[in-house]
C-alpha cells in the first residue's frame, strides 16, 4: 500500500529533525511542550503502520543503495516480530516526556534531544534489514543512553553510565566481526538473503557465540546482568523506562532475528546452555529482587527474571514459546516501563527510592497505590492482566518440551509474586507512613499511567489481535528453524548431540 | 614520457608558498603583512590547485615519480590538511611573532615533502622526500614559548624527535642498502617482481623490514612509537596538530605502495600483522592511564597505526583502499580533535582531562565537536571512523589474518574507556577553578562544525570518497 511517504524512514528521520529543532528553543517549558508535540506527531506519522497485514511477509519495505562498493544497503522493513517493538518504541516516547515533565529540571533541552535521538535509533534497530545498518543503529543508541544516565542520573551516575557503555560496547565488538564474517561467507549484508544461505556448522558455531554474547549482555542474561541494576537505579525515570521497555528488547530481538534464522543449527546445539542460563536468570533475578531494600533496584532485578522468561521462550523452539517470548517482551515493556514511571513519581514526593521511606501510601495516595497494585499484579502474571498471557505461553511451551524445565519455572513465578507482594504491601500499609503530606496523582500522572493500564487489560483480556499480528511470522520462524536445522544436519551428516535431542523431542505430549 | 609541468602543479604551488615565506622570513616583518594573515587564503587556494592536476597520470623523472590516483588523492588530502593546520596555527598563542614566517615555512616544507613522498615510487626518492618532511618538523617542534620564554618541554620533545628520527632513518638507509644489494634495483615496480620469501631472499627481507622501520617511525607504530606521546605533549597544541596528522598520510602512502610486495603469508607480512596487533593493544592500554589530552591522542595514534596495518596485510586492492580511506579518516578525526583542543586551550597550555570539565556549558559547539571526534576515533557509527574501521575489517576477513581482525574489534572495547573520558569530562563534570576560557569566536565554532560535519557526513555516505580510494587501490593491485 502506498502512503505518499516512506513510513519507516520518516519515523526515523522525523525525531532527528525534531531534535535538531530543539536547538532553536530557549525556554525549558517550551522544550517540553515541543517534544510532547513532536512525539504525538510521530505517532500520527505512524498511522499507516496500522494497515499492517497479518502475514509473514516483510512489509513497508524500503530499499536503496547505500555504499554499493561494499554492498551496503539502506533496507528497512517490519514483520510480525519487529512490528510490535516499533510500536512499543513509539508509544513509550510521549510517556517518557510526560513522566520527566517535572522530574528533569536541568539541561532540559539536551534531555529531550537525547530522548528523540534515542527513539530514532531504536526504531532503526527494529526496522533495519541490512546487517550493517542494524549495527549502526545499535551502536548509535548507546550515546544518548549513556548521556541520559551520566548527566541526569543519581549519585553514582558516572559509575553506572560507564559500566553500561563498557558492557554493551564490549559485547557488540564481536558482533561486528560476526557481521563481516557473514558478509564474506554469505556474500551479502541483507538479512533476508542471509536467512536462505546454508552456513556450515563450524561457521554457525562461532557466529552464534559472537552474536549471542552481544545479545546476552543486552538482554541481560545471567551472568552478564551486573550493568543493569546499576544503570536502572541511577538513570532518571525516563531513562529507566526506555532502558526497560525498549533497550532490553533489542537483545531478545537480536536472538529472534539473527541467531535463530541465521545460525539455526548452532542455536539448536547451544539451546541447552541458553535454557539453563535463562532458568538461572529467572531464579537468580527473582531471588535477588526479594532481598532488595531499594524499590528501583528491586524492579531492575525483576527485569532480569522477566527477560529470562523471554530467552527461555525463544530457545524452546516451539510456537508457544516464541509467541510467549514476544508477548513477554511487549508486556515487560509496558509493565516495567509503567513501574519505573511510578517509582519516578513517588521519588518526586519522597526523594528516596528506599522502601522504608515510601511506606503507608495506601491511605493518602489511593490512586497511586491502585495503579501500583495493578502493575504489580501484572508483573507477576495475575490472570486477566497481560503478564499472565506471556508467562502462561512460556509455561505451556516449557512443559511441552520437558516437565523438568517447567517445574523449574514454578519457583521462578512464585518468587515474582513474593517480591512484588513484599514491596507492595509495605508501600500500601507499611508503618510509619511518610506520605501524610503528599498529594495524590495529578492529571499528567493520571494520563501517563492510564495509557499503559489500558494495554495491560486489553492484552490481558483480549490478546487475539496481537496473536494475529505475530503468529504468521512466528510460525514461519519456527518452521524455518526446524526445517533448516534438520536439512543442514543431514547435509553435514552430523548427529545432534544427545543433550539437544533430549530437548527437541518432547518427553511427554502435552495438550494445549 | 613527456614531462608536463601541469602534472606537478600542486608541488610547484607549494614550492612557491615556501619561497614567499622564505623571503618574508628574511626581513624583520615590519613592512609585510603577517604570515598568519595571508597564508590561510593561499593555503586554501592550494586545495583548488591540487584539483587542477587531479586526473594527472604518468611516470616522470626517470621513472622515480609516479602520478596516479593514489598520489593525487593523497596530495588533495595533504593540501586540505595543510590548509586546516595553517588555519589552526594562525592563532597560536605560544609562538613568537617574529618567528611566524619561519614556522609556517617549515610547515609548508614538510607538507611539500609529503606531497613528493606520495608520488615517489623509487626507494631513494622516498627516502629523500621523507627527510624533507621530517627535517622541517625537527625545527618546528621546539618553537614554543611559555610566558615569553622558550618552553623546556618543547625543546626536550624536539631532541627526542630528532634522535629517534635519526636512528630510524639511519636504519631505513641501512635496510635500503641490503635491498639494493640483493635485489639490484630500487624501483618498486621492479621490486614487486622479485621474490620476498625468507628462503628466497633473506637479505632483502631484512633490508625491507629495516626500511619499513623508517616508515613505522613516522607512523608511530609499536615499537617505533616512543617519541609520539612525548612529542605531542612537548610541542604546542597547534604543532602537535600538524605532527599528528599529515606525516601519517605520507607514511601510509609509502606503506601502501610497498604493500604490493607483501603477499599474505610471507614472513614479513606476518611481521607487519604482529606489529599491528601489538601496536593497537599497547597504544590503547597505555592511553587508559593518561590524563594529558595530547598524550591520550598520542597513544591513540599508536593504536591507529596498528589498525591501518590490517588493511595493508590483506594483500587485496580492497585492503589497500580501506587503508587509504582509514588514513584519511584518521587525519580528519585528528584534525577535528586538535582543532578543538587548540581552541579550548586559548592560552596555549597543555590540556588535562580536568580542563575539559563543564565544557558543554562554556562552549557547547566545541564540546559537541569534541564528542564527535572522540566517538569517531573509537569507531562508533555514524562517523567516518566507523566506516573506515568497517572497511578495514571487511577487506581483511578471510585473508589469513582473522586473528588480527578480532584483535582490532576487541581493541575498540578498550579504547572506548579513554575516549569516553573526554566526553565524560566535557558533559558530565562541572567546571572547577582555573579552567581555560575557550575561544568561542565564529572562526573557532565554524572550523569545529565544518570538521565535525565532515566526519559525520563521510560516515553516513562514504561512497563517493571511497570510490577514489578504490581507484587508487586498483591501480596498485589490479
Amino acid at each position: 500500500m502506498e502512503f505518499g511517504y516512506p513510513v519507516l524512514s520518516t519515523l526515523i528521520v522525523f525525531p532527528l529533525l525534531a531534535a535538531a529543532g530543539l536547538f532553536l528553543i530557549k525556554s525549558p517549558q517550551v522544550a517540553r511542550a515541543y517534544t510532547m508535540g513532536a512525539s504525538i506527531l510521530e505517532l500520527i506519522l505512524a498511522i499507516p503502520l496500522f494497515t499492517f497485514k497479518h502475514n509473514a511477509e516483510w512489509q513497508f519495505v524500503e530499499r536503496a543503495s547505500w555504499v554499493p562498493q561494499w554492498g551496503l544497503e539502506y533496507h528497512l522493513a517490519v514483520d510480525g516480530i519487529s512490528y510490535l517493538m516499533v510500536m512499543l518504541t513509539l508509544f513509550i516516547l510521549p510517556l517518557c516526556v510526560m513522566c520527566s515533565w517535572t522530574y528533569i529540571s536541568k539541561r532540559v533541552k539536551e534531555f529531550h534531544f537525547c530522548l528523540l535521538f534515542m527513539t530514532a535509533a531504536c526504531v532503526g534497530v527494529f526496522a533495519a534489514l541490512d546487517f550493517v545498518l542494524f549495527y549502526v543503529f545499535w551502536e548509535a543508541m548507546l550515546i544518548p543512553m549513556y548521556l541520559l544516565i551520566a548527566v541526569w542520573g543519581g549519585d553514582q551516575r558516572r559509575y553506572a553510565s560507564l559500566k553500561f557503555f563498557l558492557f554493551t560496547l564490549a559485547g557488540s565488538t564481536l558482533l561486528l566481526a560476526a557481521i563481516v564474517a557473514f558478509r564474506i561467507t554469505g556474500g551479502t549484508f541483507s538479512i533476508p538473503e542471509l536467512m536462505q544461505f546454508p552456513f556450515t556448522f563450524q561457521f554457525q558455531f562461532w557466529a552464534f557465540l559472537a552474536m549471542a554474547l552481544a545479545f546476552a549482555i543486552k538482554v541481560p542474561m545471567f551472568p552478564f546482568h551486573t550493568w543493569l541494576p546499576a544503570a536502572h537505579v541511577q538513570a532518571p525515570s525516563a531513562g529507566s523506562v526506555i532502558l526497560a521497555a525498549v533497550l532490553l528488547k533489542m537483545g531478545t530481538y537480536g536472538f529472534l532475528r539473527f541467531c535463530l534464522p541465521l545460525t539455526p543449527e548452532a542455536s539448536v546445539y547451544f539451546a541447552p546452555l541458553m535454557i539453563a542460563v535463562s532458568v538461572a536468570s529467572i531464579l537468580y533475578g527473582g531471588a535477588i529482587a526479594l532481598g532488595q531494600s531499594d524499590i528501583k533496584k528491586l524492579v531492575a532485578y525483576s527485569s532480569v527474571g522477566h527477560m529470562g522468561f523471554v530467552t527461555l521462550g525463544i530457545f524452546l523452539f516451539n510456537l508457544r514459546g516464541v509467541e510467549g517470548a514476544l508477548f513477554q517482551m511487549l508486556n515487560h515493556g509496558i509493565i516495567t516501563g509503567a513501574l519505573f514511571m511510578m517509582i519516578g513519581a513517588v521519588y518526586e514526593r519522597s526523594h528516596s527510592r528506599a522502601i522504608t521511606d515510601n511506606m503507608g501510601l495506601g491511605k493518602y495516595l489511593p490512586a497511586f497505590m491502585g495503579f501500583w497494585g495493578l502493575y504489580a499484579l501484572a508483573s507477576f502474571g495475575f490472570p486477566g492482566t497481560n503478564g499472565f498471557v506471556g508467562e502462561m505461553l512460556v509455561f505451556t511451551a516449557a512443559f511441552q518440551v520437558s516437565p523438568y524445565i517447567g517445574a523449574l519455572l514454578v519457583p521462578g513465578a512464585l518468587l515474582g509474586a513474593a517480591y512484588m507482594f513484599r514491596v507492595s504491601l509495605k508501600m500500601a500499609w507499611g508503618q510509619p507512613s511518610s506520605a501524610k503530606t503528599w498529594r495524590d496523582l495529578n492529571t499528567r500522572e493520571w494520563a501517563y499511567l492510564l495509557i499503559p493500564a489500558v494495554f495491560v487489560f486489553y492484552i490481558g483480556l483480549a490478546p487475539g489481535l496481537f496473536f494475529k499480528l505475530i503468529d504468521p511470522s512466528v510460525e514461519k520462524l519456527v518452521s524455518d528453524l526446524k526445517q533448516r536445522s534438520k536439512v543442514e544436519q543431514k547435509v553435514a551428516a552430523q548427529p545432534a548431540p544427545p543433550a539437544v535431542a533430549a530437548v527437541v523431542i518432547p518427553a511427554e505430549p502435552v495438550n494445549n | 614520457m613527456v614531462f608536463n609541468p601541469i602534472q606537478i602543479v600542486p608541488e610547484l604551488y607549494q614550492l612557491l608558498l615556501i619561497l614567499a615565506l622564505f623571503f618574508q622570513s628574511l626581513g624583520d616583518g615590519s613592512d609585510t603583512p603577517p604570515a598568519e594573515r595571508w597564508l590561510p587564503f593561499f593555503a586554501g587556494f592550494g586545495v583548488f590547485v591540487t584539483i587542477v592536476s587531479w586526473g594527472a597520470e604518468g611516470l616522470i623523472f626517470g621513472g622515480a615519480y609516479k602520478l596516479d590516483a593514489l598520489s593525487q588523492f593523497m596530495k588533495l588530502a595533504i593540501a586540505g590538511g595543510f590548509y586546516v593546520t595553517v588555519l589552526n596555527a594562525s592563532r597560536q598563542p605560544s609562538l613568537e611573532e617574529r618567528k611566524r614566517p619561519d614556522y609556517f615555512m617549515f610547515l609548508a616544507i614538510s607538507a611539500w615533502g609529503l606531497m613528493i613522498l606520495s608520488s615517489a615510487v623509487e626507494l631513494i626518492t622516498i627516502y629523500l622526500a621523507l627527510e624533507i618532511s621530517s627535517y622541517s618538523l625537527y625545527a618546528v617542534i621546539p618553537l614554543r614559548t611559555t610566558n615569553g620564554v622558550g618552553d623546556r618541554g618543547a625543546a626536550e620533545a624536539g631532541i627526542k624527535y630528532i634522535l629517534f628520527g635519526a636512528v630510524a632513518t639511519a636504519m631505513a638507509l641501512y635496510g635500503f642498502s641490503y635491498i639494493l644489494a640483493s635485489q639490484h634495483t630500487s624501483y618498486i615496480s621492479q621490486l614487486a617482481l622479485r621474490t620476498w620469501t625468507w628462503d628466497g631472499a633473506p637479505m632483502a627481507v631484512v633490508g625491507l623490514s629495516l626500511f619499513l622501520g623508517g616508515m613505522f617511525y613516522k607512523l608511530a607504530l609499536f615499537p617505533f612509537h616512543f617519541w609520539c606521546p612525548d612529542v605531542y605533549q612537548g610541542a604546542s597544541n597547534e604543532t602537535a596538530g600538524f605532527v599528528a596528522t599529515l606525516p601519517k598520510l605520507g607514511a601510509v602512502v609509502v606503506l601502501v605502495r610497498l604493500a604490493v610486495l607483501l603477499k599474505p603469508g610471507l614472513e614479513i607480512t606476518t611481521l607487519l600483522a604482529v606489529l599491528g596487533a601489538l601496536s593497537m593493544t599497547y597504544g590503547n592500554l597505555c592511553a587508559l592511564a593518561q590524563t594529558d589530552l595530547k598524550r591520550i591522542l598520542g597513544f591513540s595514534s599508536v593504536a591507529h597505526a596498528g589498525y591501518i596495518m590490517v588493511g595493508l596485510v590483506s594483500g587485496t586492492a580492497m585492503g589497500l583502499s580501506a587503508a587509504i580511506f582509514y588514513a584519511l579518516a584518521y587525519v580528519v578525526m585528528n584534525l577535528l580533535c586538535f582543532w578543538v583542543i587548540s581552541r579550548i586551550a586559548s592560552d596555549g597550555r597543555n590540556l588535562q582531562l580536568n580542563d575539559l570539565n563543564g565544557l558543554y556549558k562554556r562552549s557547547p559547539a566545541l564540546a559537541f565537536a569534541l564528542g564527535v571526534g572522540a566517538f569517531a576515533l573509537v569507531g562508533l557509527p555514524p562517523t567516518m571512523g566507523f566506516m573506515g574501521k568497517f572497511f578495514l575489517i571487511t577487506s581483511a576477513w578471510d585473508h589469513g589474518y582473522n586473528w588480527l581482525v578480532i584483535t582490532l574489534v576487541l581493541n575498540s572495547a578498550i579504547a572506548i574507556y579513554y575516549y569516553l573520558g573526554l566526553v565524560r569530562h566535557a558533559y558530565t563534570h562541572e567546571a572547577g577553578e582555573d579552567v581555560p576560557a575557550p575561544d568561542n569566536s565564529a572562526f573557532s565554532v565554524a572550523g569545529a562544525s565544518i570538521l565535525a560535519a565532515l566526519v559525520l557526513v563521510l560516515g553516513l555516505v562514504p561512497g563517493r570518497v571511497f570510490d577514489f580510494a578504490i581507484l587508487a587501490g586498483k591501480q596498485l593491485l589490479p
